[in-house]
């Protein structure tokens, strides 16, 4: 089968759906490439690329005609799905809830739409989560789109000049691209403060270096697991206090990088008018959510403003875009792992398998059926959170006299030991002659030593362990060498057989040894 | 000849050098020096003992070193790493026929010097050897204990001797290597009194029997029969335990032989024996006590064989195997950075250590972190897995202890299970019904994702559903080990 990548018609677009790099590994699966002329050229990628990796560079017509599999980046137009034909299946970003009306052209041309922004959040399926890739990149390019609208610099520097201080980044939302984002602005060396609704992230986002900014407030805490990895809609009182907090911070933060969406819901407005009037001239607005309304009061879609009192507020929507390159090469990596799922024999035929949680999960519409919205995966997209049961805080007395406790328990089985092991000897001892106990000291004494070193044995060198321990075993070679020259024949036979095995003992052991040893080397 | 006093201290230093010599297996590189103190100690103990007062026969002597050294030299040169478990315990198996010689040996001579004694020969004229003097000086009490070493020289060094020999059946395959019992009258209608378990311990109670006989006087016949006895407890025990529970039976045989030298060295009035025996047996003992300690069994219920009885019914196992094939396993391996590997046994079985060491190789030279990570009971011989990947030249400081890198897991992006099955049982921690519930295990499933390299979809030997390969993160790698990774191995690049 064929799959076509078509030049994206949005004008802002640069990203491709199709890499040189993701042709190759298409190719593995069975599938020959077409690619529209120049749609990768905006990302970086020459058409003399594609050719070299195998793909056939067509017009945009022949995509539509001969492609099996048609994939892209933006939503398709109206025009473009009308030329979906029937069987055909296309792969892109599709916002289903937005396009209804596409959805509807889609059903009836009997064509399969994948829609990258539906592929449920559960673990296999995060290697073709798109939505998740494109954010990463989002997050890291706000910080850096700040950076260049900052006059400052982010690391704190004592220079001959002077003394600069940090940059303070606020980061709101530890989604995919806040802690993107938080990585960023903490590695470029400013002091990053992030905040979210769901309290178990904190964890994540003191991993990343930042620090997490705490409500004080009593709400029974949501299970992120319930929403499938989403922030729930917060309660009103909530929000009044995490406004309160967010108007102490706002005189002090140099930059803020608003990530706060909830998918299919306008995004909530949580840097008020009065937050940027407090801010310092000079200090600058990340709204990542512009696409939905934004979470900044004043944000304006796709563009820059400058506030009355010298905030830079910047709404762009298309900041993976604005990397196309590397986010060219996430997206098609996407779906190069999703045409791996829809081709499970690797024949380059697609199987289109509606059993499967992942695929039926971002299918839209499927033969002639609008298969929108999907039915809740089998497998929940992260375990519920077991409820947490804190270990008892033991105070410095309970803890000395659980010690004490430990140690006279110790001492207590060790003097039982010793008792138990003196009244054996002195019973042995009662009744051996003197000869015997001068050999049993040497025994036991042999035993302590024994013990002593081979716990300091290393666990890698058990078998030469065992093997040298074979070998010096075979001491029992002196015993038959002391027999041998008795009168006794049989005595005289057996000793000899003695001698004969032990010294196979001996010499095979320590050859064995040696040999094992050698071969442990360094790296 | 050299003077008493000589030959004592010539053990003396025998015994220091044998203790620094197990003291050196601390670490890699002290021990390569180690293992000479090792040989000069024995070198020393050997020619004093030769060169000592009232040795004759010499020729007899160098003949049966010369036979014994060159039969050594031969095996030691020419066996696999891969083979190691079985010549240990072949090796065990000679030590505990060696002491039972002695043992007998020394009743008979027993015999023939009281006789002698009582005949009313003179000492000077009996033209006996340095152990036969020692004999002729001994009083009743002294005579009686040295009955008792006889007897338990004889008793630890059959059970050692036949019980190695079946354990070498077992680990070189020439035995199945299922647990087995002897049920008499046949295996359908066992009667219970005389069948299993209770067979061994009419057979030891006969020995004891024996054993009273012996010292009240009755004949060397005693002690002819419980060799044999015992020779039969050593096989029977040992035909009772299955093959995954090899390293405990191989470190207890270790001890057992060193317990049989140190009995002969009682028996023979020989300090040097004692010490070496008991260094022995301690090393073994240990050796089996850390193996139980990693299956979280009682030593005793090893011995006894099977595992113990179970509380409830196992958690079931929900999911697929899902399989994966050697481009899948490639292209996630080009992407880690850091790869853990987990050989077990299969490794060995399949011979496939040189193929992991390609591929850990290759993966290294591309900068990956690759690390091996052995739990104590991987194998059938204590250490087995490191020997086998030192022959294979991985280098020793990538290859770490079970409680060196399980807290690791979760950062590993792949962790590639070859052969190992039991040792990466979640159900060891998540199902309290599991028979190996309590067992510490790798935490393989923590990581990013694993890759199971495997025969096909069956248990293995426990016999217990590993829940590992249901898991989300998990794929099947199926097929021989050695030839899944050479599939593998043109496919990193």
């Amino acid at each position: 089968m064929k799959i076509g990548v078509p030049k994206e018609v949005a004008s802002d677009e640069a990203r491709v759906a199709m890499t040189p790099a993701s042709a190759k590994d298409l190719q593995k699966l069975g599938y020959d490439c077409l690619i529209q002329k120049d749609a990768g050229k905006a990302a970086g990628f020459d058409d003399e690329d594609y050719k070299a990796a195998g793909v056939n560079v067509v017009s945009g017509a022949a995509i539509w005609k001969d492609a099996d599999v048609v994939a892209k980046v933006q939503p398709p137009t109206e025009a473009e799905t009308a030329k979906l034909a029937e069987g055909q299946t296309l792969i892109s970003f599709f916002y289903p809830v937005a396009n209804e009306k596409l959805m509807e052209i889609a059903k009836s041309q009997k064509a399969n739409v994948i829609a990258m922004d539906m592929v449920p959040r559960i673990s296999r399926a995060q290697k073709m989560d798109a939505l998740s890739s494109m954010a990463n990149i989002a997050g890291y390019r706000a910080v850096i789109e700040a950076g260049n609208n900052f006059g400052r610099f982010f690391t704190g520097q004592v220079t001959a000049a002077g003394k600069v201080p940090p940059a303070k980044v606020l980061i709101v939302g530890a989604g995919v691209a806040g802690l993107a984002a938080i990585g960023t602005a903490t590695s470029l060396g400013a002091i990053t403060l992030a905040f979210d609704v769901r309290p178990e992230v904190a964890e994540q986002i003191e991993s990343m270096g930042a620090e997490f900014v705490y409500l004080d407030f009593d709400e029974a805490a949501q299970d992120g697991a319930a929403t499938g990895g989403y922030a729930a809609p917060s309660s009103p009182e909530f929000r009044e206090k995490q406004l309160e907090k967010f108007r102490e911070l706002a005189p002090d933060v140099d930059i803020v990088i608003t990530t706060a969406l909830i998918p299919n819901r306008d995004a909530p407005v949580l840097w008020t008018k009065d937050m940027v009037e407090m801010m310092k001239p000079g200090s600058v607005i990340i709204d990542l959510a512009a696409e939905r309304g934004g979470n900044c009061e004043l944000t304006e879609k796709d563009k820059k403003i400058v506030s009355d009192n010298g905030v830079t507020i910047v709404g762009y929507t298309d900041f993976p875009s604005r990397m196309a390159t590397q986010s060219s090469l996430l997206y098609s990596t996407n779906i190069r792992h999703m045409m791996n799922d829809l081709t499970p024999d690797k024949d380059g035929q697609v199987n289109h398998n509606m059993e499967d949680d992942v695929i039926r999960g971002a299918t839209v519409t499927h033969a002639g059926e609008i298969t929108f919205p999907p039915p809740p995966p089998k497998i929940a997209a992260i375990a519920a959170q077991p409820a947490k049961e804190k270990p008892k805080e033991l105070t410095p007395e309970e803890k000395r006299a659980a010690e004490t406790a430990a140690f006279k328990a110790a001492t207590k089985s060790q003097v039982t030991l010793l008792a138990a092991g003196g009244a054996l000897m002195v019973l042995i001892g009662a009744y051996a002659p003197a000869s015997f106990m001068q050999h049993f000291i040497v025994f036991a004494l042999a035993c302590f030593v024994g013990f002593q070193v081979i716990w300091n044995v290393s666990h890698a060198l058990h078998t030469p362990l065992m093997a040298v321990t074979n070998a010096i075993s075979g001491i029992v070679v002196v015993g038959a060498l002391l027999q041998i020259g008795s009168g006794n024949l049989l005595v005289v036979f057996l000793s000899f057989i003695g001698v004969l095995i032990a010294s196979i003992n001996i010499v095979g052991g320590f050859l064995v040894t040696r040999r094992m040893l050698a071969m442990f080397q360094k790296s | 000849m050299l003077a008493n006093g000589v030959v004592s201290a010539a053990y003396i230093a025998a015994s220091i050098l044998f203790i620094l010599a197990l003291g050196g297996l601390s670490n890699q590189e002290s021990a390569k020096r180690a293992v000479w103190y090792g040989i000069v100690g024995m070198g020393v103990a050997v020619l004093a003992t030769v060169l000592a007062p009232g040795v004759q026969n010499m020729a007899l002597i160098i003949v049966a070193i010369a036979a014994g050294g060159f039969a050594g030299q031969y095996v030691a040169g020419k066996v696999q790493m891969t083979q190691m478990p079985q010549l240990v315990a072949a090796l065990h198996s000679f030590v505990g026929l060696a002491a039972v010689f002695i043992g007998l040996n020394a009743d008979i001579m027993l015999g023939a010097v009281s006789e002698m004694r009582e005949a009313g020969t003179a000492l000077a004229d009996a033209d006996l050897t340095a152990f036969g003097e020692k004999l002729w000086k001994k009083d009743a009490t002294e005579i009686a204990i040295l009955k008792v070493e006889v007897f338990l020289g004889i008793f630890i060094g059959a059970i050692t001797f036949t019980g190695s020999i079946v354990a070498f059946g077992k680990l070189a395959g020439k035995v199945d290597g299922k647990p087995k019992k002897l049920m008499l009258p046949n295996d359908e209608t066992p009667i219970p009194y005389i069948s299993g378990h209770y067979l061994n311990a009419i057979s030891l109670s006969l020995c004891v029997i024996l054993g009273l006989m012996y010292f009240t006087g009755a004949g060397i016949w005693t002690m002819v029969l419980v060799t044999l006895i015992a020779g039969f407890i050593g096989w029977h025990l040992i035909m009772g335990i299955g093959g995954a529970d090899m390293p405990v039976v191989v470190s207890m045989l270790n001890s057992y032989s060193g317990w049989a030298a140190a009995a002969i060295g009682f028996t023979l009035g020989n300090d040097l024996l004692i010490v070496t025996g008991a260094l022995v047996g301690s090393s073994g003992a240990i050796l089996s006590y850390i193996m139980c300690k990693a299956m979280n069994r009682q030593f005793v219920s090893v011995i006894l064989g099977g595992f113990g009885g179970e509380s409830g019914p196992q958690m079931e196992v929900e999911g697929e195997q899902i399989a994966i094939d050697a481009d899948g396993v490639a292209a996630a391996l080009n992407d880690a950075d850091s790869v853990v590997i987990i050989p077990g046994y299969g490794m060995a079985v399949a011979q496939a250590q040189q193929s992991v060491s390609e591929l850990t190789r290759k993966l290294r030279a591309q900068g990956k972190t690759v690390r091996f990570a052995i739990h104590p009971v991987a194998g059938r011989l204590p250490g087995h897995m490191n020997v086998l990947l030192a022959e294979a030249k991985v280098p020793y400081d990538i290859v770490l202890e079970m409680d060196e890198i399980n807290d690791d897991f979760p950062e590993t992006d792949v962790s590639i299970v070859i052969g190992s099955n039991d040792i990466v049982n979640p159900a060891a921690q998540d199902d309290p019904n599991s028979p190996i519930a309590g067992m510490p295990v790798l935490e393989v499933w923590k990581s990013k994702q694993v890759f199971v390299s495997k025969r096909g979809q069956g248990t293995g030997y426990s016999g217990i559903e590993n829940p590992l390969f249901y898991k989300e993160n998990t794929r099947m790698f199926y097929g021989d080990a050695k030839a899944s990774l050479d599939n593998l191995l043109p496919k990193i690049d």
